[in-house]
């Protein structure tokens, strides 16, 4: 069992000290842009410090949060699977019960406040699912900014439906050929606007990459999922999981969840990224498990690579993981060893995605599946008086179209 | 950072005699390896014949974030040709057995360089005969990473000074800079928007405040009008996607040059550089 008081408070131990004030982790993260942003970069950082210190910006986060996201977000006691798998009490943070379907609206919220702060009068996106387009584009009707999401030629095909929501929300979505015209071409294009753009535009960044403070601002937005979810296992259980599993493509629901607990020694954490087809096959998406080091939109981080330090396109059959990245604190967090990182397959998350609707009633998305997936694999280590905590960070509506697709069925 | 070793190099040279003679740098832009190896290394090598006082050789990036669609795509062509970093070094090498006056800058991307070692990346550089280096991702926050192991090894490291540089900013990127300064006369990727002559003529003016270094103007000059308009204004001027522009237009369907690609290209510089002539 974890003990309540278990935090390590002194600020050498701990695991949430980062990122630094040059904003790197470890050696992950920093500002590695071209000059014409950084001035923007400097400035985001100086809005984005003086909000966080001003009670008005955290209540209006609040407020939003709560009448119109749906926040707070159960954490549900998932009892048939935890019968079913035999392992440990199995919770889901149930975070595709938001509006929009997914934990992305808690940082498109925390960033369009930011960008009125700011007056920026534009907002421009990248996306790869929809999943982050649609969760910004939404956010631009609520508050009245016109909205410009890149989505590469490839994801549009794949995500039709997501499109059109994008449509009817009122963006314009800028199909992406440069490159392979997948997210990481997305998010070069949205760069290349923001460049050219910088007095009256906002880059609403998806997940917790991109240059410093993206990734300690995307966390820090998406940590009320953590900070819930702490409240909420102390209400259910009166103690902390012992475990906790979050998938991995950028990384901010991962980040979301873990941030409060890590310096918690005895829970374990778990990020699972998207295998693919298999890491042997290199045709996967998982940074860390099968990527090194290197430099690529803004910051420092474990990279799918070639020996030449070209970007190799990740596959994943989710959208959304299919980045070939991961935010700069997982690399610091895989490093420094608080956090492990596993990865699993393609069909082993489609697998798990039956299982949930299955015994669950509940559709996940293809990334949450992922999560489940490992939740099966190492469930046989728990035992029932254990505490697992899942982040179930999306609704699968999305995804029915390729699961159908990857199980034969023809719509 | 002691930048004695720089006083007199290729670059230094290059812009003093210029000077002296009351005319303009002309630097052209080339990808290393567009469209393959063979044929850049002709392109390369005919460039200061055709007029090119300085020459920047791109090193192709497969996410090019501050290029436009021409450098993105000329970078695409020389990848899927097998170029590398190892193979832009080759080019510089092969350059120098026939030519030791021409400065050569390379530019690109931080992540290959990254890979392949960064000290061990400007010794070589420097061995070889490359003079300074523009490296697009690594702002003077990053300059531990490549700027001062470059600047020890002596090399150059030229930045990019743009419109959105303002005041507060502007010593912290001039710091560390040698050889000369490039600014960039629009905001936004390379070759997109075209630069107005009278917002050059101020932005320059108001560069010289900060700085005796030669000042280059670049992004959007694609005619030999627009060269020396820009020309008049600063001590050099870079043109870039418009030469890549040419390559282009010289490839066939499967992408393989024609026969004239090389003399097209060259012509098109030639005509450039009477233009800055002109200045
Ligand atoms: C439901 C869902 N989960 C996870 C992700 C991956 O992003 P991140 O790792 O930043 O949470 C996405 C991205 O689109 C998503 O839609």
């Amino acid at each position: 069992m974890v003990p309540l008081n278990s935090n390590i408070n002194s600020e050498t131990d701990s695991f949430r000290s980062g990122p630094d004030e040059t904003g790197h982790f470890g050696i992950y993260g920093g500002r590695f842009v071209a000059e014409t942003l950084m001035p923007l970069i400097l400035n985001v950082e100086k809005a984005y410090r003086a909000a966080s210190n001003d009670p008005e910006f955290q209540s209006e986060f609040d407020y939003y949060a709560e009448h119109y996201i749906g926040r707070p977000s159960p954490l549900y006691h998932a009892a048939r699977l935890s019968e079913h798998l035999g392992g440990p009490k199995i919770y889901f943070k149930r975070d595709e019960l938001n509006h929009t379907g997914a934990h992305k609206i808690n940082n498109t919220l925390g960033q369009i406040l930011l960008a009125r702060r700011m007056k920026k009068t534009r907002i421009i996106a990248e996306t790869g699912a929809g999943q982050h387009g649609v969760a910004t584009a939404t956010v631009c009707a609520l508050f009245d900014l016109p909205c410009v999401v890149y989505m590469g030629e490839t994801d549009i095909e794949r995500q039709a439906p997501n499109v059109f929501r994008m449509k009817l929300l009122g963006a314009e979505v800028i199909p992406v050929t440069s490159g392979t015209g997948t997210l990481k071409d997305a998010m070069n294009e949205a760069l290349r606007d923001w460049v050219a753009n910088v007095d009256t535009t906002f880059y609403i960044i998806g997940t917790v990459a991109g240059p410093h403070p993206y990734p300690e601002m995307v966390r820090n937005f998406q940590s009320v999922i953590g900070n819930e979810t702490r409240e909420q296992i102390l209400e259910a259980e009166n103690r902390l999981p012992d475990c906790l599993v979050a998938c991995i493509g950028g990384g901010s629901n991962a980040m979301g969840l873990f941030h409060p607990f890590l310096d918690h020694p005895d829970i374990q954490i778990i990020g699972v990224e998207a295998a693919g087809l298999g890491i042997e096959t290199g045709k996967h998406a998982a940074s860390i498990t099968g990527g090194q080091p290197g430099v690529l939109h803004g910051n420092r981080t474990y990279l799918l690579q070639t020996d030449d330090g070209q970007i190799i396109d990740a596959h994943s059959i989710s959208a959304g993981l299919d980045y070939p990245g991961i935010g700069p604190e997982h690399s610091w967090l895989h490093e420094s060893g608080r956090v492990s990182y596993v990865s699993v397959t393609d069909q082993e998350a489609l697998e798990a995605f039956q299982l949930c609707c299955q015994t669950e009633g509940i559709i996940p998305a293809l990334e949450p599946a992922h999560a489940l997936a490992h939740v099966m694999k190492i469930s046989k280590q728990f035992d029932p008086s254990q505490i697992l905590v899942m982040n179930m960070c999306g609704r699968g509506d999305k995804d029915v179209f390729s699961v159908a697709e990857a199980l034969g069925t023809k719509l | 950072m002691n930048d004695s070793n720089l006083s007199d190099t290729r670059i230094t040279r290059c812009f003093a005699n210029l000077a002296k003679q009351n005319r303009k740098a002309f630097v052209a832009f080339l990808t290393g390896g567009d469209p393959d190896y063979q044929t850049s290394k002709q392109l390369v090598s005919g460039l200061p014949a055709a007029g090119v006082d300085l020459i920047e050789i791109g090193m192709p990036f497969s996410d090019p974030m501050a290029d436009g669609p021409s450098i993105q795509v000329s970078s695409q062509r020389a990848l899927r040709n097998g170029m590398t970093l190892v193979k832009t070094l080759d080019l510089v090498r092969e350059f120098r057995k026939t030519d030791d006056a021409t400065p050569i800058v390379l530019m690109g991307y931080y992540n290959p360089i990254y890979r392949y070692g960064a000290h061990h990346f400007v010794q070589e550089c420097a061995e070889i005969g490359v003079d300074g280096l523009i490296i697009v991702d690594l702002p003077p926050e990053e300059d531990k990473e490549l700027c001062e192991p470059a600047l020890t090894a002596g090399l150059h490291w030229v930045r990019l000074v743009t419109p959105s540089t303002d005041d507060d900013r502007i010593d912290a990127v001039l710091h560390n800079v040698s050889g000369f300064v490039y600014y960039i006369s629009v905001l936004g990727v390379t070759g997109t928007r075209r630069a107005m002559a009278d917002h050059i003529e101020v932005a320059v003016s108001r560069l010289r405040k900060y700085t005796s270094l030669p000042i280059a103007v670049g992004f959007g000059i694609k005619t030999p009008e627009h060269a020396k308009a820009v020309a008049e204004h600063a001590d050099g001027i870079v043109v870039g996607s418009a030469i890549v522009d040419m390559v282009k237009a010289n490839l066939d369907e499967s992408g393989k040059p024609n026969a004239e690609l090389v003399d097209r290209v060259h012509d098109f510089v030639r005509d450039i550089a009477k233009g800055v002539e002109n200045a």
